[in-house]
């Protein structure tokens, strides 16, 4: 069965995620509007790096922001990078703004500071291995509440993490050549799918 | 290829889609911020004023620039003048995160600008054409965008630009591999770079838009285009009503290909700048450094 991934497309890397998840065999469709959200059916959503300040008032002001915080707590399958992070944390630290809130951890904003802070380096990933990872202006995660499960860690500091259908990163890995962050997200996928056949069989 | 030269491509790829709006002080910044703006450009002075004031037009002051550094959370550049290489240093020890090696300045030198490559932080330079787009990445550009005809709200130029840049492309993709040797050296540029461009069909960078936008509908006419982002000047802040416009032009370029709601975007948000028709100008910004 081929997977249908629904891409916020209001602002910032969203290509680079649709061309990563298309080498996968997934189909991507962009939402920009709320006609984007009604017309289709999504078996996961993925929120993409770029300014969170400027993707989270895009998702109040296209009017996109129930509907796709009700398919989160429904249980839909989210893959949050970088500003992706932010819009899933129940908590930034060094900012007023909540968004989704739905994730129990605590995050700073720009937490290697400016650009001359941005770094490329190798990590492990839970459950994965060594992979690459890209952080541009990007945050981690300070704290962790309830069932969240750390991935990975920087220099001591949580850079990926999952708490049930969600799964953050601080770094990007749409930026580097590697697939199988977005591998192990397609598998989060076909898990939910089975889920939900048990339930309604 | 060197890694900060990745990571500042990188940067500009998470501007996408979006506006970076030039601000005057930290209140302006605040705007724009509010407004949804990706970054703001730092400047003493916007186009339209460098354009009415005439004279010698530099880098800002660093203390100006660091007020806004500390009234935003998002990315901030500042400008340079062409080829002026220690306006480039000083910024980047104040920890900018993007110099803009503008045209809007006066330039400093008419025939080398600055080798970018040996600076940690990335660079956006404009472009007419892809031969100065292409010599701009050669020398470590890390962003492109039009250079348009800042500070006149005149569309014109920046269409133009953005025009000729993918037809250019487009050219490329079509020849054959044996045709390749003499683009390059009809575009005075190195080989890889148009073997990349037949290959991929869009510059190795991103590609903004810049000079003249002044309405939703310009922003989203230059998405369309083939547009990744756009730059707004002197449009917003001397418009009528700059924080409804400013939200206004970002939303066109999220939903540039969405007429009902630019329809909606277009409605009454006050008077746009008067602009000045290319014709009725003696300076033309975008003739400086090829």
């Amino acid at each position: 069965m081929i997977k249908t991934i629904g891409v916020l497309a209001v602002q910032g890397g969203f290509i680079e995620h649709i061309a990563m998840l298309n080498k996968l065999g997934a189909h991507c469709i962009e939402i920009r509007n709320k006609t984007d959200l009604v017309t289709n059916k999504f078996d996961g959503l993925v929120f993409p790096g770029g300014e969170s300040t400027v993707i989270g008032k895009l998702l109040k002001e296209l009017d996109l922001f129930d509907k796709l915080h009700e398919m989160i707590l429904e249980g839909l399958p989210v893959f949050g990078t970088c500003a992706g992070m932010i819009l899933l944390a129940k908590k930034i630290i060094n900012d007023s703004h909540i968004y989704f809130g739905d994730m129990n951890i605590q995050v700073r904003r720009n937490a290697y500071g400016k650009q001359s802070g941005s770094f490329l380096t190798h990590g492990d990933f839970k459950g994965i291995g060594q992979i690459p990872m890209t952080f541009i202006r990007a945050p981690y995660i300070e704290n962790i509440l309830d069932s969240v499960e750390v991935l990975a860690v920087v220099d001591q500091h949580i850079v990926a993490a999952r708490q049930n259908n969600m799964i953050v990163t601080s770094f990007h890995p749409e930026l580097t050549y590697d697939l199988r962050v977005h591998e192990y997200f397609l598998i989060m996928i076909d898990q939910h799918i089975i889920k939900l056949k048990n339930y309604t069989t | 290829m060197n890694k900060r030269y990745e990571l500042n491509k990188n940067l500009a790829q998470m501007l996408k889609g979006g506006v970076i709006m030039d601000v005057t002080t930290p209140e302006q910044a605040r705007i724009a911020e509010e407004a949804g703006a990706c970054a703001v450009m730092a400047l003493e002075r916007i186009p339209a004023d460098i354009r009415a004031a005439g004279g010698v037009s530099r880098m800002s002051d660093p203390l100006m620039i660091k007020s806004i550094q500390d009234a935003v959370s998002i990315p901030v550049m500042a400008k340079v003048r062409i080829g002026h290489f220690v306006e480039a240093q000083v910024l980047q020890e104040i920890d900018i995160d993007f110099i803009d090696e503008s045209e809007v300045l006066s330039p400093a030198d008419d025939t080398f600008h600055i080798d970018k490559t040996k600076f940690d932080i990335p660079f956006v330079c404009g472009a007419k054409d892809l031969g100065e787009a292409l010599r701009r990445i050669e020398e470590g550009a890390s962003m492109i965008r039009t250079k348009g005809e800042p500070g006149t709200g005149d569309i014109i130029q920046a269409v133009r630009h953005m025009r000729k840049i993918n037809q250019q492309i487009r050219q490329i993709q079509n020849l054959r591999d044996d045709e390749l040797f003499n683009t390059a050296k009809v575009l005075e540029v190195n080989l890889d770079l148009v073997k990349f461009i037949h290959k991929h069909g869009k510059l190795p960078v991103v590609n903004f838009a810049a000079g003249g936008i002044a309405t939703p509908a310009d922003a989203a006419l230059m998405m369309q285009l083939g547009a990744e982002g756009v730059f707004v000047g002197s449009g917003i802040f001397k418009s009528g009503n700059p924080a409804k416009r400013a939200a206004a032009i970002v939303k066109a370029v999220t939903n540039y290909n969405n007429p009902k709601l630019l329809a909606d975007l277009s409605e009454d948000i006050g008077e746009a700048m008067i602009g000045i028709n290319e014709q009725e100008i003696d300076l033309l910004m975008a003739q400086r450094g090829i």
